[in-house]
């Protein structure tokens, strides 16, 4: 008989913090394997209790650097760091070049830092579909903080705040004006904007937008107001950066104001609501091909909707129809 | 044997020592984003310790060490050793670059599992991982 994957032995060594468990686990999760499941449910309950930082940025604008920088205060105050770097995949090759850990090199050989680069395998939103379990995984390792990089976002991947309890949202100055800085979506979620390379010509106008556009927003008693924090940054060492000092008073400030008000209960809901609707619809649609698979009517369907003869909402109300039994 | 169900063959590229020509390395890395894998590129100066740790925390299925200035003799060694006191024996190791022909045996002896001198074909590459990757 073929001898399975030893789950026992894996969580067990898990708990540990052993890291080629934690790795291969991990795997295990972007795979989709069929043991991910058994494993989430034995590690689910020893998650939930790290603080999460997402950061989040168009490409360049310096999310790893800051991520680098980041680390070392952690690791200053002790904490045990887990990193979750996601880049995008190629659609046509599905391929991916994962550059992130360049920038991580001064924590190349501290073993109080667990650093995985992750391609997005075409899930939009910024991530990829695993980082949810990965970071539970690198949770149940230990880690006290996880921080968790986003690929080059645009405007609208902003999937990191259904995972983060603090979202940092990097930018540099000459992205556009004021009116850039009012639309919705990214700039919505920030709970910090690091305004990055701040020796660059236009910091200040960018400056005075980023405060307007928040002077403008209306905030309830209570709520959080969204800082602006500039950094400069020209290299890796601790010297080489400008800002630090501000920006981590600025999270734990954060992290306490959520602390304080119910805000933090919240943030869990949300994440564990919009995990449940994930998993969901993964296990839902795989069930449903499952079912269709041998039969060829997924394929008929296909035609008939490129045909012009049925369309994809009635198909899905059919094959509902057939695999769900609702009350009425 | 377990049957095989991994989806995506992960590379680490690097470049180890003070050896600073990383043309060679960009070019393999993009090729293999071609080809599918996903390709962690973990850039020059690297330590042996430091890549053997990023291979673990990244669970990754092949190393890949590009060397052209002449300092494969004395890392490979090194990284070897590094790789068998993790257990790192399902982990392919192979190294490109320039190389004299008389170091390709001692290269494989120390424990690469294959040498890619300059001008080897893409395709050559790509097989050999696709066929060798040990899980």
């Amino acid at each position: 008989m073929d001898n399975g994957p030893d789950i026992d032995e894996m969580v067990k060594r898990l708990f540990s913090g052993d890291r080629r468990a934690t790795a291969r686990l991990i795997t295990w999760v972007e795979d989709g394997m069929e043991e991910t499941h058994e494993v989430m449910r034995r590690i689910y309950p020893r998650t939930g209790k790290a603080f999460i930082i997402g950061i989040t940025g168009a490409g360049g604008a310096g999310k790893s650097t800051l991520t680098n920088h980041l680390i070392r205060k952690f690791r200053d105050q002790d904490k045990i760091v887990g990193v979750v770097l996601v880049d995008p995949s190629s659609p046509f090759s599905g391929g991916a070049v994962l550059g992130e850990r360049i920038r991580l090199h001064s924590h190349s050989q501290d073993n109080g830092v667990y650093i995985r680069s992750m391609a997005s395998r075409g899930y939009l939103g910024g991530l990829s579909r695993a980082t949810y379990d990965v970071i539970r995984i690198i949770e149940a390792m230990g880690a006290e903080i996880v921080i968790v990089e986003t690929l080059g976002a645009g405007q609208d991947e902003i999937d990191v705040i259904h995972i983060a309890h603090t979202c940092l949202l990097v930018v540099t100055p000459g992205m556009g004006d004021d009116i850039q800085a009012m639309k919705a979506g990214i700039m919505e979620i920030a709970n910090i904007i690091v305004l990055n390379k701040a020796d660059l010509d236009g910091t200040n106008a960018c400056l005075r937008h980023l405060n307007a556009t928040l002077s403008a927003t209306s905030f309830e008693e209570g709520e959080w107001v969204p800082k602006v924090i500039p950094t400069i940054s020209v290299g890796d060492k601790p010297k080489d950066i400008q800002g630090m000092d501000e920006l981590t008073a600025a999270i734990k400030e954060h992290q306490t104001h959520l602390q304080k008000s119910d805000a933090m209960d919240q943030v869990r809901f949300e994440r564990v609501e919009h995990e449940l609707g994930l998993i969901l619809k993964d296990e839902l649609q795989k069930l449903i091909f499952k079912g269709l698979k041998g039969t060829g009517k997924k394929k008929r369907y296909i035609e008939n909707i490129i045909k012009g003869k049925d369309d994809p909402y009635s198909v899905v109300d059919k094959v509902l129809k057939t695999y769900i039994k609702t009350k009425e | 044997m377990a049957e095989t169900k991994k989806k995506k063959i992960k590379v680490l590229v690097t470049k180890v020592g003070l050896d600073g020509h990383d043309r060679g390395v960009k070019v393999v890395a993009s090729l293999l984003k071609e080809a599918g894998m996903e390709v962690l590129y973990l850039g020059m100066y690297q330590t042996p310790g430091g890549i053997v740790k990023a291979a673990i925390d990244e669970d990754v299925d092949v190393i890949g060490v590009s060397y052209l200035s002449g300092e494969h003799l004395v890392f490979t060694p090194k990284i070897v050793a590094e790789m068998k006191k993790n257990h790192l024996d399902d982990v392919l190791l192979v190294a490109g670059g320039t190389f004299p022909v008389e170091d390709i045996p001692p290269l494989e002896e120390m424990g690469i599992d294959r040498v890619f001198r300059a001008g080897s074909l893409t395709n050559t590459i790509v097989q050999y991982i696709q066929q060798n990757v040990k899980r």
